[in-house]
């Protein structure tokens, strides 16, 4: 066994539908605010969504939010409120030791829309085709942005693993970090995905697009009642560095990885493997060191679709079913499913949890579905417990990739 | 278009496609790249612009002729009089 170098972060950025950082977004959570609300999209009838409001020109200029996309504007954002909160001297920093990996569910799926569509306006007659097309759609594109952004020349890629990306992207911050090959790791995942009408579409199609009258209560993982989906968009980038690194500056520690695992289920296209997430989940506790029992909160993916839901807390249940873990919780809910962004987003909403002692709720369960009944789930209002020592983030994604990230309070 | 509107006309793409600059004191005979931040992407937009907004092609060829705002408006005057 290798001995690997503790990591730690030791920054965030956010933007989420509710808050634009982390202060804001906690109180939200604990507040029971939602930050979902009425959202037109081509083609279709107004749905609910997630959409953020953060200042997209704090950190980038009109033209350069021009040439790019969305998700780079998110993902500059995030990793410049990233790197202030940890209190990095960018401009003396060595910027070719930074790496910026970004975890993404898909990317260029807009900017196409926009352009068919601009076509259609002129005839498809190929000569109105821009010529930003390339840079705008090319997979690396949001983590490509934030190198020009913030003049790091270090390595940069955005990672494709459906909805694990958030997870994902911190893992391999992690990986990169571990292996010598970076010393600061800006690292997550973003979505810009309200802006297609594809993907609303498509979830439609399936009949996994959510729907209420009321757009906050749309996003009802885990209630009888929950009908589907609400896409959102967002981002959270961290900072992470070797412990040795960030003691060594004196940088405020949010937490220590401890463990981490990711693996498929080799099923299905749409539908989850419970017994493949629970396989996952004792992967990534076993790789902390740790028992079932040792974990805190399960922050859980849960999207409100009917099977995945379900399935989910089968496996959690098959995992820690006789242990005692302090809250099981849920952050989709609050701000729909943040699809690149959602693992990263809803790790940070429970991260103050090791200083303030809350677990914060899920909301919008009405009536708890029977077959979601896990132990310890909270439910409505946050729930105070002696304390908040680990806690384990699921974020499941389709063609069956499965994450779970363990981050534990940072002890010396 | 007379030759003043043909400068207005230029001047608003140059605006929106450079939002950030100041455009208010740009000499029409010296080149636009060493007044202003324009790169090769924004030179193809204002290609585009003129194209989508006055149905204008301009050829690669007669890229030189945008150089400099003098330049520009006597090369699109032919092209643009008739609007």
């Amino acid at each position: 066994m290798v001995d690997w170098a503790r990591v730690v972060i030791t920054g965030v950025g956010l933007c989420a539908p509710n808050g634009d950082n982390l202060s804001q977004f906690r109180e939200s959570l604990l507040a029971g605010r939602s930050g979902v609300e009425w959202f037109t999209t081509r083609y279709m009838p107004q749905v609910p969504a997630g959409v953020c409001h953060f200042d997209q020109y704090r950190y980038q200029s009109k033209k350069a939010a021009r040439r790019g996309t969305r998700a780079g504007s998110i993902s500059i954002y995030c990793a410049n409120e990233a790197i202030k909160d940890a209190g990095v001297d960018i401009a003396n920093a060595r910027r070719d030791r930074m790496g910026v990996f970004v975890g993404i569910t898909e990317h260029g799926n807009v900017e196409t829309e926009n352009e068919i569509y601009n076509l259609a306006q002129y005839n498809n007659d190929i000569r109105f085709w821009t010529h930003h097309h390339n840079p705008r759609t090319v997979a690396n594109n949001p983590a490509g942005e934030v190198t020009l952004n913030m003049n790091i020349t270090g390595p940069h890629l955005c990672l494709g693993a459906a909805c694990a990306a958030g997870n994902l992207g911190v893992i391999y911050g992690t990986q990169m970090l571990r292996l010598g090959e970076v010393d600061l790791a800006i690292a997550g995942g973003v979505s810009e995905s309200i802006h297609t009408f594809g993907i609303f579409a498509s979830f439609k199609a399936q009949g996994a697009l959510a729907s209420h009258e009321d757009p906050t209560k749309a996003s009802r993982p885990f209630d009888k009642d929950r009908n589907g989906i609400v896409v959102a968009e967002g981002g959270c980038l961290y900072t992470l560095e070797r412990l040795d690194d960030a003691l060594q500056r004196g940088a405020k520690i949010y937490g220590e990885v401890a463990g981490y695992a990711y693996n498929s289920d080799a099923t299905d296209f749409v539908l989850p493997n419970p017994q493949r997430q629970a396989e996952c989940m004792k992967l990534a506790i076993g790789r902390a060191k740790m028992t079932p029992g040792d974990i805190d909160i399960v922050s859980s993916h849960g999207t409100g679709t009917n099977q995945g839901d379900q399935y989910e807390c089968m496996a959690i249940q098959e995992v820690f079913g006789g242990h005692k873990t302090a809250g099981v919780n849920n952050t989709k809910s609050f701000i729909g499913h943040a699809m690149g962004a959602a693992g990263a987003l809803e790790l940070a909403g429970n991260l103050p949890s090791f200083d303030d002692g809350l677990i914060h709720p899920t909301i919008n369960i009405d009536n708890l579905d029977p077959e979601c009944k896990i132990d310890n789930l909270v439910i409505g209002s946050p729930k105070r417990v002696e304390k908040v020592d680990v806690i384990l983030n699921n974020s499941f994604g389709m063609l069956g990739v499965n994450s779970a990230l363990i981050v534990k309070r940072f002890v010396n | 278009m007379t030759a003043e509107g043909i400068r207005k006309a230029i001047l608003e793409i140059i605006r929106d496609i450079l939002p950030d600059e100041d455009l208010g004191s740009l000499a029409p005979d010296k080149t636009f790249r060493e007044q202003i931040n324009l790169d090769s992407m924004d030179f193809l937009d204002i290609v585009m612009e003129l194209r989508k907004r006055y149905s204008i092609e301009v050829p690669e060829k007669d890229y030189p002729n945008l150089a400099t705002m003098n330049s520009s408006v006597g090369y699109l005057m032919p092209k643009m009089e008739r609007l």
